[in-house]
């Protein structure tokens, strides 16, 4: 009898360990599942943080440009030049183009590497020994253009001598910086001895100074001289792009929108619109590119390498996003306001775009912000329509060359001086960066300001 | 000049229409008292409807025909002598010269008596044409203002008219839409075509080399093998759907069913920020910083990870698609009934229990139909392995090793040439039409399996 008793209370208080067993199992599951959850919020959390670490400390030395202070004599012994033409002794204004520019083609023959080197020279301390090729390696090639550039716009300059800011090479910037290594021996340096001993003197001497580079803001992309190389053609290129995106995808995308939740009838033809649309938007933004080449260049001949293309192809693959939101915002205004406008009277056209459509401003405005932000970022498609051709020049017209802000970067990120194009191509990504998320805060702030009128 | 000077005249048609339709419509008013049909604002619109028309098609035919008209006129100026002793190049540069001389810019060198003559004959052409066609619009535009204003009566149905036309103008934009799903099918259908013209379909879907001879010619046109991209492309996105989906899926079920709201609020959108960031962004971090970091760390556990290979491709590539994996999972996790949690709680369940063995089960075709998104995405993405796979097409398995995709083979081989002559360019519409099949079956899958989830929980 105990016996038999003491067996049940022994199998329940086994079976009171097993569960508590149980449980302690399932509760360390529990914290480990959650654990796991938490660790995949921190890991995303840390890529974002990681990217923009990464992209911002590498980034910020390339704002900070080394420009040389030169006193430049205009010498008339080096500058053996025609005077430049007068528009009145022309007949016609094409005989006048040409006698400028074959003088402006004299004066580019002139050796303005000498006005350089003169001027350097003057700068140098007394004692100095580096010959022409070596000093010439710390200015930036375009030096001598800047300066050809003032003599060409105010030929009166021959004989004075004027105080010029010119930017030091690249590689005399990455010395300067420290983006090369100090110890490395001859054979390694891109700069010969004599022209590092003299940067640094005149480093000293005030003669380079170092200041914030408005040259990424302010000058075209360039090959030749990658030390004034900016983004500004780059630029204008991607606010071309926009605008077009800006003025065709959005009334095209509202209108479209409203037609087939408003208009269309139910029927297999908008069914049809309805899954292609949801397609489009997924399909990979390189076939959009393909579409681009073929259609607008091959066929219909537009030009290559412009924004007008770009722009084109751009608004193609922002309709599908313009088109979604604006679905999504036309199916969220309230049936009654719907009712009310019908009942007073309103024809169906008065009742969405006196009443609904208003209404629904937030959510579109929203919706252009972050789909023109995508469009901003792309960068495929371009390359396929021929932007990432070399510019060197802002593009005045939708019609003109010209690249865009991703492209100069996948440009700029492929040059072979990478000790100077690496900082730079960080520093385009963080301008990038920057107009977008100046564009999302914007798209928030208009979205919560105009809501809480609403 | 001429543009704006069109503009402005078209413009002032527009007004002076819309204006007299609603003049005339408060005269209906204001004389009889009647009721009219249509509020003023409508006559005017349908004036102007009326007004603009005419004007825009004919302008719209001038700028259409004009170039080859104007071309002709030239071409008729220059005496039969000379023209016979003109090339293509010669007449197109003689054409270029008369044009320049009418413009008033004029020509340098000696310039014959009959180039100055054919010049102000072109200019007067010029002006006779424009002031014409001009005159001939706002005409046309005129006369259909003067009929469509006669047309006004308190009875007219304007507002229907101006609807129907806006009506229509909605019904155009919505097929832009199918226009551009056309162009694309018909640019890559005809173009893939033609590649299949000098390259066997059989050769390009099963070749296993993919060695484009982009400097040969007829018979040595090199080899345009498929797989190897497929492969390489496959690779990657196997990689990037390992990192992309555990992660993306844990953060999803951890925001929505444990994180307390306020870290919500502040993960969720951060986490979606990785999603505006710009592909090529991407690129540049996987190419100067992963790739490095991962060659290092495989040289410290001794092996020889490549700075640019599939790995590094496919890690960044899963970082990129994080977001849209939490985002797709987490809405799908939400529209499981709380009716099935709540059963699974009051049978005892602890909450990773209840997601483990109730909520992932219920919500799994639409986290399969999320996957596939993320994976149509993952194939279509070009940037990233533009950069930094390494771009080597060879058919190989070892994710250490570079290797090229079909974006990145497309980019290589048709970036900005439009002679669209050889295999070599043409290759590059094959591949996208590759790329378009793969990721249109995927999405139609995906947005299928989607909507049935959707409609069972509904």
């Amino acid at each position: 009898m105990t016996d038999t008793l003491s067996t049940t209370r022994q199998a329940s208080l086994d079976r009171t360990q097993r569960i508590r067993a149980g449980l302690r199992r399932r509760h360390l599951g529990e914290t480990i599942f959650r654990g796991l959850g938490l660790a995949a919020i921190v890991l995303a959390l840390g890529f974002v943080a990681l990217l923009f670490v990464d992209v911002v400390r590498k980034g910020v030395p390339a704002f900070t440009q080394s420009n040389l202070h030169l006193a430049v004599t205009f010498d008339p012994e080096l500058l053996k030049v025609d005077p430049a033409p007068v528009r009145d002794a022309f007949a016609s204004q094409a005989e006048y183009t040409a006698a400028s520019l074959k003088w402006q083609r004299d004066v580019a023959m002139l050796n303005w590497n000498k006005v350089v080197e003169a001027s350097l020279r003057a700068a140098a301390p007394a004692d100095v020994e580096i010959d022409s090729r070596q000093i010439l390696t710390i200015a930036e090639t375009d030096a001598r253009h800047d300066i050809r550039e003032m003599f060409v716009a105010d030929p009166s300059l021959l004989g004075q001598t004027v105080e010029v800011d010119v930017l030091a090479s690249a590689n005399a910037a990455n010395w300067i910086k420290g983006n090369i290594d100090r110890s490395l021996g001859d054979a390694q340096q891109q700069l010969s001895a004599p022209a590092r001993a003299l940067i640094d003197a005149f480093v000293e001497n005030g003669t380079i100074s170092n200041g914030f580079a408005w040259s990424i803001f302010t000058n075209v992309d360039s090959r030749a001289a990658p030390a004034s190389a900016g983004l500004l053609g780059a630029f204008v290129g991607t606010v071309w792009m926009m605008l077009i995106v800006i003025i065709l995808a959005v009334p095209i995308g509202v209108a479209a929108a409203v037609y087939l939740e408003e208009f269309a009838p139910r029927s297999r033809w908008t069914d049809l619109i309805e899954v292609n649309i949801n397609n489009l938007a997924a399909v990979p933004s390189i076939v959009f590119g393909l579409l681009g080449a073929a259609v607008f260049i091959n066929y219909l001949h537009l030009p290559i390498s412009a924004p007008i293309v770009g722009g084109l192809v751009l608004t193609l693959m922002t309709l599908p996003t313009i088109i979604i939101a604006t679905r999504g915002a036309l199916q969220g205004v309230s049936p009654a306001l719907r009712q009310a406008a019908l009942g007073m009277g309103a024809s169906r056209t008065q009742m969405v775009f006196h009443h609904v459509l208003p209404v629904t401003f937030p959510s579109i405005l929203t919706a252009t912000i972050i789909g023109v932000a995508q469009a901003l970022g792309e960068t495929a498609p371009l390359l396929l329509i021929g932007m990432k051709a070399f510019v060197a020049s802002v593009p005045l017209t939708p019609l003109d060359q010209a690249t865009a802000l991703p492209v100069q970067i996948y440009l700029w990120q492929g040059n072979e001086n990478r000790n100077f194009f690496e900082p730079r191509t960080a520093a385009a990504i963080m301008v990038l960066l920057a107009v977008m998320i100046l564009l999302n805060g914007v798209a928030i702030y208009l979205r919560s300001r105009l809501e809480k009128r609403a | 000049m001429n543009a704006l000077i069109v503009a402005g005249l078209l413009l002032v048609l527009l007004g002076v229409a819309y204006q007299s339709g609603w003049s005339r419509s408060r005269g209906l008013v204001t004389a009889d008292g009647v009721n009219i049909h249509s509020r003023p604002q409508y006559h005017g619109s349908f004036v102007a409807i009326w007004a603009m028309v005419p004007a825009l098609v004919i302008l719209g035919l001038w700028a259409w025909f004009g170039g080859g008209l104007t071309r002709d006129y030239t071409v008729s100026l220059i005496p039969t002598d000379i023209m016979t002793s003109l090339d293509q190049v010669g007449l197109n540069a003689a054409i270029a010269r008369i044009g320049a001389l009418a413009s008033g810019y004029g020509v340098t060198g000696e310039s014959p008596a009959w180039e100055q003559a054919a010049g102000g004959a072109l200019r007067s052409f010029q002006m006779l044409t424009f002031v014409g066609v001009l005159v001939l619009a706002l005409v046309a535009g005129g006369a259909a203002l003067i009929y469509a204003r006669s047309r006004i009566d308190a009875r007219l149905r304007a507002r229907n008219a101006v609807e129907r036309v806006v009506n229509l103008a909605l019904l155009a934009c919505s097929a832009v839409a199918i226009l551009t799903t056309v162009g694309i099918v018909a640019s890559l259908v005809t173009e893939a075509f033609r590649f299949f013209t000098f390259i066997h379909p059989f050769d390009f879907f099963f070749g296993t080399v993919w060695n484009p001879n982009n400097a040969g010619s007829a018979g040595n046109w090199g080899s345009y093998g498929l797989l190897p991209l497929l492969v390489g492309t496959l690779m990657i996105t196997a990689i990037a759907m390992l990192v992309a989906v555990p992660v993306g899926l844990m953060a999803a079920i951890y925001l929505s069913q444990y994180a307390p709201p306020q870290l919500r609020a502040v993960a969720k959108p951060m986490i979606e920020i990785l999603a505006g960031i710009p592909t090529i962004v991407f690129g540049f971090f996987a190419l100067v910083t992963v790739g490095p970091f991962l060659r290092d760390m495989g040289n410290l556990v001794g092996l020889s990870i490549n700075a640019t290979s599939a790995l590094t491709a496919g890690i960044v590539m899963g970082i990129m698609i994080i977001p849209f994996v939490s985002s797709l999972s987490d809405d799908i996790l939400n529209q499981v009934p709380r009716t099935l949690r709540d059963g699974a709680y009051g049978l005892g369940a602890t909450q990773s229990e209840t997601i483990r063995n109730v909520l992932l089960p219920a919500a799994l075709p639409g986290i399969v139909g999320a996957f596939l998104l993320a994976v149509s995405r993952a194939i279509g993405e070009t940037m990233i392995v533009v950069l930094a796979a390494g771009n080597a097409p060879v058919l190989r398995g070892n994710p250490f090793e570079p290797v090229a995709t079909i974006t990145v083979s497309i980019v290589n081989q048709l970036t900005g040439d439009t002679d669209f002559t050889g295999p070599q360019s043409l290759v590059g519409f094959a591949l996208g039409l590759t790329l378009f099949v793969i990721t249109l079956g995927l999405n139609i899958v995906a947005l299928y399996i989607v909507r049935r989830f959707r409609e069972q929980y509904e």
